[in-house]
């Protein structure tokens, strides 16, 4: 990349190619050594043992795609995915909803905005564990707001999500909406902060609407802002786990198992180690249908430094 | 009438006032507000639910504020409350934390910082490739890697102890705090770089003279984002420790989801809310740091 003009000066330095820059290398070790051993060498080697019939110990019995198709033929994995799916698309369209239309709002000038901001953000400091803790508690049936609202008058007031099967997913999309939605405002205020006064004023001028000129003229703007956000809404979704654990536990039942929570079992308590491989390979592959449409439209698209 | 009357008479004169009670505004701040109180009600309930005594809590409403203020759930869920057989409350999973907190801390950014700087500043064959994977392993979900993991923190005699923990948090902080040093000192102008070149200056005494002073702004966010995030982590805490080495938030959700005894909903939310003073603390205490922190993560993280 640096040294190609001249060949006669390549040729000169090429003895010592190996030890030039030896410090950077050297420091370097640790970051060589993550990427290749952990990220690259473990994905491999998870995804080489889910071919595998590895119970306690990872074995090398192959065993083809067995673990996959005992793995499409669980109710529980079942279960999983299609939780993830009502999670993923309402957490997606909400978080990006509620994000923008904060970030609007905060955006007009207003006061105590410092103020707003912090208050909508300060649940993404939390854990997972503490925001699941504490809606739980909430959500509980007995003390929590359905007691309250029945302790009102209405006496047959129902909202139990977390011990209803059918509903119990929708408890935990409470939850990660409460922890998730600040950052994303925020991210989305950064972006309607980076988007020029004078079009605001030019859409004044052509007697725009307030509404009308964040739909028609702002959003699109601020496209690469939503991409980014997608992209982050995404990766948390597929990795819930931590609130599941410690709101619900997966139950009633498995009504809300999701997949990262079933490989972990998997993995570590049913000492079905195949499975949980296939399953995190899944869970891989489902990853890499993300990003690489996101891939191609950062990198690919438009040529961009 | 009155005001309307004295308005028309005196004329405009001036700019003319904004009106700060327009129906928009209205419309506006009362969103806010009540959106605020979706956000601040959970906070509310912990605090309101961790003071009040039990006998009170089983006569309902969460929302109520304590009639008798006791402190004793928090001096229960420090000391005392109990998770399988220990019983000497949180104070050793936040003694854990701590104890896997401040090594990661150190480590991590010691390396991604030097990362960052040998990646924007000595370029050498096959370092953006090695960042590009790191970075691309950012997206990869944990769960891929988690047992590959433990293999060799077997291997190398560290599985289950805080040193081990400490590793991993070291492995998995660095792609996005390469990221965040990398663009940071990219941005140095080159003249200050290849300056301290001509004088002579090595790899290590550009680093620690030159970039290291200049960057600590970087660094107050770099250290902002691993206090909260090695703080709330659950799923390698759950993984690679073992009951003694448990970190903080493992603890919490033990002694809260714990099947046996009576449930003490008093303790459990005192229990919960020490587990969240850490990076509640951080989170007001650095006000806009945070704000850059997590957006730094955000941006192409």
């Amino acid at each position: 990349m640096t040294v190609t003009s001249d060949p006669a000066s390549r040729v000169a330095k090429r003895p010592n190619r190996l030890f030039k820059n030896l410090m950077a290398k050297l420091a370097s070790i640790p970051m060589i050594l993550t990427a290749l051993v952990v990220f690259v060498g473990g994905t491999t080697w998870t995804i080489v043992y889910s071919f595998t019939g590895s119970r306690m110990l990872p074995k090398t019995n192959w065993v083809g795609l067995d673990q996959y198709e005992r793995l499409w033929s669980s109710d529980r994995w079942i279960i999983s995915i299609k939780n993830l799916g009502i999670y993923g698309s309402f957490s997606m369209i909400l978080t990006l909803v509620l994000g923008f239309c904060l970030a609007a709002c905060l955006d007009r000038k207003i006061r105590f905005e410092s103020a707003f901001r912090t208050i909508f953000l300060y649940p993404f400091a939390l854990s997972f564990v503490v925001t699941g803790l504490a809606w739980q508690w909430i959500l509980n049936p007995e003390f929590g707001v359905q007691s309250v609202v029945r302790g009102w008058g209405w006496e047959t007031f129902t909202f139990n999500p977390l011990n209803d099967p059918d509903t119990v997913i929708f408890g935990i999309l409470i939850a990660g909406l409460w922890q998730g939605t600040g950052l994303i405002m925020c991210i989305m205020l950064a972006g309607l902060r980076g988007i020029d006064e004078d079009i605001w004023k030019a859409a004044k001028v052509d007697g725009i609407g307030t509404i009308k000129t964040y739909v028609v003229v702002i959003i699109p703007m601020m496209r690469p802002v939503f991409i980014t956000s997608l992209v982050l809404i995404a990766a948390g979704i597929i990795k819930l786990y931590d609130l599941v654990v410690a709101q619900t536990g997966g139950g009633p039942g498995l009504a809300s198992e999701v997949p990262a929570k079933y490989v972990i079992e998997y993995m570590f308590r049913a000492q079905n180690l195949g499975q949980g491989f296939a399953a995190s390979t899944m869970m891989l592959c489902s990853v890499v249908i993300i990003l690489i449409p996101w891939a191609y439209l950062e990198f690919g698209g438009r040529k961009r430094g | 009438m009155a005001d309307l009357s004295v308005n028309s008479s005196a004329g405009p004169r001036g700019p003319k006032p904004k009106k700060s009670f327009s129906r928009a505004n209205i419309f506006l701040y009362g969103t806010l507000i009540v959106v605020s109180m979706y956000y601040l009600l959970p906070l509310y309930v912990m605090v309101v639910t961790s003071l009040k005594g039990m006998p009170e809590i089983r006569m309902g409403n969460v929302f109520g504020p304590p009639m008798e203020i006791t402190f004793e759930p928090w001096v229960k869920a420090w000391s005392e409350a109990c998770t399988g057989i220990n019983c000497d409350g949180l104070s050793r999973g936040f003694g854990n934390s701590i104890q896997i907190l401040i090594p990661s801390i150190i480590l991590s950014i010691a390396i991604a910082s030097i990362n960052g700087y040998a990646l924007s500043n000595w370029k050498f064959k096959g370092s953006e490739v090695f960042f590009t994977i790191l970075i691309i392993g950012a997206f990869i979900p944990y769960q891929t890697m988690l047992y590959p993991i433990v293999i060799l923190l077997r291997e190398i005699g560290l599985m289950g102890s805080i040193g081990g923990l400490v590793l991993v948090h070291t492995v998995f902080g660095m792609p996005i705090l390469t990221l965040l040093f990398r663009n940071y000192f990219a941005s140095v102008p080159e003249e200050l770089f290849k300056a301290a070149r001509v004088d002579g200056a090595g790899f290590w005494q550009i680093y620690f003279q030159i970039m290291l002073p200049m960057a600590l702004p970087i660094f107050v966010v770099a250290i902002i984002l691993q206090v909260t995030g090695i703080w709330n982590d659950f799923l390698f805490g759950v993984i690679y420790t073992k009951p003694a080495t448990y970190p903080m938030t493992v603890q919490l959700n033990n002694i809260v989801n714990s099947v046996q005894g009576i449930k003490e909903y008093n303790v459990n939310m005192a229990a919960t809310l020490l587990t969240g003073l850490v990076p509640l603390v951080i989170y007001f205490a650095s006000g806009k740091l945070f704000v850059r922190g997590i957006a730094a993560g955000a941006v192409k993280g």
